[in-house]
């Protein structure tokens, strides 16, 4: 069964979460991730199928103990955001949630170029429903803008590939690099998935504008996928550490600013993205260890983040930092979870963040790049900062909002399913050479010394007094109803009034152009249907005779051809 | 001798025996059941015979004990056997489909005709896939086509008896030519077997008889195979028969007469001689282009949407025709390749029509409006059908455009390639028609009434969509057995 591709128990769960209501519905979407993952225990390392297509070798499965790492992450991250969602009554969304999360999977398992842009474009369609799910206006152009550079991304990958195959580098998915023909347009094709600066605004402009349970899924699954393609096919090119570098720094500023907190949690997950891209770039074994085992933490507890801001929405229905506050009082175990996600992501010692994130930084400095390992420790307080103490403190603490009076714990599955994130963040980070040891490539690493534990309490506490005195003294950015200016910027006004103004000088020549060419068509369309038009010569019910003549010239032509 | 010695001959055998057993029968009900039967049998035996071709390569059989030249030989080769399994499938399907649109479309006194005269067709193209003599492959022309005219006839509309009457007239031409030339080899070799043939006409190729006759046969097949511009009694032909008549047709006639060509260019003639010597390549070349542009126009302004798909035949014939005259290996497997997912597309699309018809009653475009919600099944086969005969993966119909792509780029002729693809855009354009009709337009205030066709008519129709897409996807059987046929045809030659 799972020849056709390990995703198949997420398809099949995909396809019946449509079909049925209630709580078979339930259960089926249940079933569905923890079927899959007992699916992936029977698929031994080393294990593939491959097909013929048209002349080429396919391999639509192929397991090795990356794309396993990979696919235990996702059905891991698809059954807790499947209890997260248990509430929702959307066939819509429960079918496009597990599909979207098969396609994950199964591009994880893609042995080959073709394969994985399938998914690669599942990957897209399916996600964009969530976006879509929320049925509100600003949430349909939000996710037509995200598909329109999705699909633009698989194009990419898709002519990356012939490419590549065309210069006879054959089709399988491994090591590809930047000199490789068609690379760049794979590198870039990646790039837009893993939200590199400048390609990076689909992900800030959709993700906060889909359903509560929908960014849930949408923060675990894309970009994941980019980074274990990055990872497949880029380790170790020198650029992607600055631009890793880049990605950790520029989203701070947005964050510290952003007034609506998912979309600030949007700006963490591209900085946290960051870390995995430089990682990847190193590409020493510890650093793509670290890489992995930032992804990996990396979906528990910015799901964690998400879910609690997904909760506070739910209740509340507002996510934005101004109009929010105090809600502890009335969310007291939302709270809680939310500041061990916080806790998380910030890299406190005995959390997730901290076992995974120092791999990457000890791999940095081990390769010499000094300066690079500044910016990610500036980018690691700036972390804490503003998805920190940012996030928790304006969302339950600051001022008493006018929600306070009617605000209410979140449904339990959504506290269970935050619940069992908050358990993986705090086992991970108290047990972590359990964790490394089912690391893709071995490693040996401790993350528990003095140096570590002293440099992240000093940076935590330093940046924590930051904050303080900034809040105090009156200095820190209020938070405001506003909308932030991005690079998207530049394709949402820029571009639509330069191509508008040039439109309106052109338009004459170009109406003229049109009338003329419309002519033209009517006129050849007119000549073709006197000839083929249902009365036409060619189509008419010809008198026997005449076909007879037919038939007698074309033998008188042939027998003269033939006896010349 | 045991059974397995008899394989070749009961395809046609089961048949022609079945037929007047319908007659008998009387009632249409009865009859029905005979010719399903009669016609999944010979589908075992054609099955059957392809497998053990395949693994033991041809067969021959020599017809009441006489031996080869003499005697009539059965020979079964692997493209005997392929064209056999498509002409055995096709009329399986289309007898199981037919006992409901016969039903509504036919007097139920002549059912039982009906039933007889279409295993008379299924026998006759049966008999001209496995016989390896040219006088007998006459006879089974005849054979089918003469029943082929009745079945036609049949159809509800007036006009079915005219286009009968046309197409039995151009169709007795035909096969008179074919007759001539036949007559003009014989008379030059003393024989008719065509192995025989093959080995006695190099000595006599300069003569002008062994010429004459080669025109003869060209053309006469021509005509049967809808040749442009021979293809004029074709459009009526199966607009206006029963629509299991068409379907049947559409998906097998045109079919077996490029099979009949093939037979006679390559193994009786030769590649040297027909392409070289003779400039029959570049006739083919002519007027297989020509086919598919002006035909595939022409369907694109044809509102019976029957007749539409009539019109687009011809164009694929032209496809056919195309490979055909590339002359290399790589061409005639695409003409082989595409007869039979031609076939399988032509198959789909004629018994969705089929559905329609039993539905609504008509098949204009404007009775299409809002189908597309009424009958949901039997439109969204239509779709796939029309997707298939476009060119688009992963359809069948992609697989054969691209070995015929390949064909001509093999031979660096880049303007074929481009009209080859301009064809696909224009089958696109027809194709959308139907489309947009079914699924955009307004629909007519009666039609709330329609309900989807049964699921007797939606099985086959879904057999054959579920073949277009898994031989799109698995090449290997269709064109892996197309290739090797060419192969073994045309041996050592180019």
């Amino acid at each position: 069964m799972l020849d056709l591709t390990p995703a198949l128990p997420l398809y099949l769960g995909a396809l019946f979460a449509g079909i049925t209501r209630g709580w078979l519905r339930a259960v089926v979407m249940l079933a569905a991730p923890i079927v899959g993952a007992a699916g992936l225990l029977g698929l031994e390392s080393g294990f593939s199928v491959t097909t013929d297509l048209m002349g080429y070798t396919l391999t639509p499965v192929r397991v090795d103990a990356l794309s396993l790492w990979f696919g235990y992450l996702f059905h891991l991250a698809a059954l807790i955001a499947v209890v997260y969602a248990l509430h929702v009554k959307d066939p819509l969304q429960d079918s496009a949630a597990l599909a979207y999360a098969g396609s994950a999977a199964g591009a994880v398992f893609a042995g080959d170029l073709l394969t994985l842009f399938v998914y690669w474009e599942l990957l897209a369609l399916t996600s964009a429903v969530l976006i879509f799910a929320r049925r509100s206006e600003r949430a349909l152009h939000a996710g037509i803008r995200y598909l329109v550079m999705q699909i633009a991304s698989g194009v990419l990958l898709l002519a990356g590939a012939l490419l590549f195959a065309g210069s006879g580098g054959g089709l399988a998915f491994g090591p590809i690099g930047l000199d490789a023909p068609g690379g760049w347009l794979i590198f870039l094709a990646f790039g837009i998935k893993s939200a590199f600066p400048l390609l990076h605004n689909w992900l800030t402009d959709a993700y906060p504008e889909a359903t509560p349970s929908g960014t849930v899924f949408l923060s675990a699954f894309t970009t994941k996928v980019a980074i274990y393609a990055l990872a497949r096919g880029f380790a170790g090119t020198e650029l992607l550490v600055y631009i890793g570098a880049l990605m950790t720094c520029f989203p701070i500023f947005y964050a510290v600013i952003e007034n609506d907190l998912r979309r600030v949690l949007a700006y963490s997950l591209i900085n946290q993205l960051g870390f995995m891209v430089v990682g990847i770039g190193i590409g020493t074994q510890l650093a793509l260890s670290g890489a992995v085992a930032h992804a990996f933490t990396d979906v528990i507890f910015k799901g964690l983040l998400m879910m609690s801001m997904g909760a506070v929405l739910y209740v509340t229905g507002e996510s934005r930092g101004s109009e929010l506050g105090g809600l502890y009082k009335k969310m007291p175990r939302t709270t809680v979870l939310c500041i061990v996600g916080a806790a998380s992501i910030s890299a406190f010692p005995l959390f997730s963040g901290f076992v995974s994130k120092s791999m990457v930084m000890s791999a940095v400095l081990q390769e010499g790049y000094q300066g690079v390992w500044l910016v990610l420790l500036f980018a690691s307080a700036g972390v804490f900062h503003h998805a920190g103490i940012k996030i928790p403190f304006f969302a339950f603490f600051a001022h008493d909002s006018r929600f306070v009076a009617t605000a209410h714990e979140p449904p339990a599955n959504m506290l269970i399913a935050m619940s069992v994130a908050a358990l993986l963040c705090m086992a991970i980070g108290s047990f972590p050479q359990v964790f490394y040891a089912l690391l893709p490539f071995a490693v040996s690493y401790t993350p528990y010394d003095v140096t570590h534990v002293l440099a992240q309490m000093q940076l935590l506490a330093f940046s924590a007094l930051a904050f303080t005195w900034l809040r105090l003294s009156g200095i820190y950015p209020a938070e405001l109803k506003s909308v932030n200016l991005d690079a998207e910027w530049v394709y949402r006004r820029l571009l639509p009034e330069a191509a508008r103004r040039f439109l309106q000088s052109a338009a004459p020549l170009d109406r003229r152009l049109r009338r003329q060419g419309q002519a033209l068509m009517r006129r050849g369309v007119r000549a073709l249907a006197r000839h083929h038009g249902s009365h036409g010569v060619l189509a008419r019910t010809w008198p026997t005779g005449s076909m007879v003549l037919w038939v007698a010239s074309l033998l008188g032509l042939s027998l003269v051809l033939y006896y010349m | 001798m045991g059974f397995v010695d008899h394989l070749p001959v009961l395809p046609v055998l089961v048949p022609l025996l079945a037929a007047p057993l319908c007659v008998l029968l009387e009632s249409g009900s009865r009859a029905w059941w005979a010719a399903v039967f009669a016609a999944w049998l010979s589908l075992a035996a054609a099955s059957a015979l392809l497998w053990q071709v395949s693994n033991s390569g041809a067969v021959s059989y020599a017809l009441g004990g006489w031996a080869a030249p003499w005697g009539i030989e059965y020979r079964v080769d692997l493209l005997a056997g392929y064209v056999l399994l498509i002409v055995a499938s096709i009329a399986a399907l289309v007898l199981s489909y037919a006992r409901l649109s016969v039903a509504q479309e036919i007097p139920c006194e002549r059912a039982a005709q009906f039933y007889a005269a279409f295993l008379l067709v299924l026998a006759g193209f049966s008999g001209i896939a496995v016989t390896g003599d040219a006088f007998n492959l006459f006879v089974f022309l005849e054979i089918s086509s003469l029943a082929s005219y009745t079945l036609i006839s049949m159809g509800k509309d007036r006009r079915a008896l005219s286009a009968s009457f046309q197409y039995l007239i151009m169709g007795s031409i035909g096969a008179t030519f074919i007759l001539i030339g036949v007559g003009f080899l014989y008379m030059m070799t003393g024989t008719l077997n065509m192995q025989d043939l093959a080995a006695r006409l190099p000595a006599v190729f300069e003569t002008r008889t062994v010429r004459a006759g080669f025109a003869f046969l060209t053309v006469g097949i021509g005509l049967k195979l809808a040749l442009f511009p021979l293809h004029l009694w074709l459009p009526n032909a199966y607009a206006y028969a029963p629509s299991t008549v068409s379907a049947f047709l559409s998906a097998t006639a045109t079919k077996v007469a490029v099979y009949a060509l093939l037979r006679f260019l390559i193994v009786v003639f030769g590649v040297e001689f027909s392409f070289e010597e003779m400039p029959a390549d570049v006739l083919f070349l002519v007027l297989g282009l020509a086919g598919m542009l002006s035909a595939s126009l022409v369907a694109v302004f044809q509102d019976n949407v029957k007749r539409m798909l009539a019109y687009s035949s011809v164009a694929q014939v032209g496809y056919m025709v195309l490979g055909i005259s590339l002359a290399s290996a790589t061409g005639l497997t695409s003409a082989v390749l595409h007869l039979f997912n031609h076939a399988l597309m032509k198959g789909a699309l004629f018994l969705a029509l089929g559905a329609v018809v039993y539905r609504v009653g008509a098949v204009q475009i404007r009775d299409f409006a809002g189908l597309g919600r009424r009958m949901p099944w039997t439109m969204a086969a239509f779709v796939i059908g029309g997707l298939s005969l476009v060119g688009v993966p992963p359809t069948a119909g992609f697989v054969s455009k691209w070995y015929l792509v390949l064909a001509t780029l093999e031979k660096g002729w880049w303007p074929v390639a481009g009209l080859v693809l301009l064809g696909s855009v224009i089958a696109l354009v027809y194709v959308w028609r139907v489309v947009e009709a079914a699924y955009f337009a307004q629909p007519r205030a009666d039609v709330t009434a329609l309900r989807e066709a049964p699921p007797s008519l939606l099985v086959p129709i879904w057999i054959l969509v579920g073949a277009n897409l898994y031989f799109g996807l698995r090449t290997d059987l269709t064109a892996g057995i197309a290739r090797r046929a060419v192969s073994t045809l045309i041996g050592g030659a180019p």
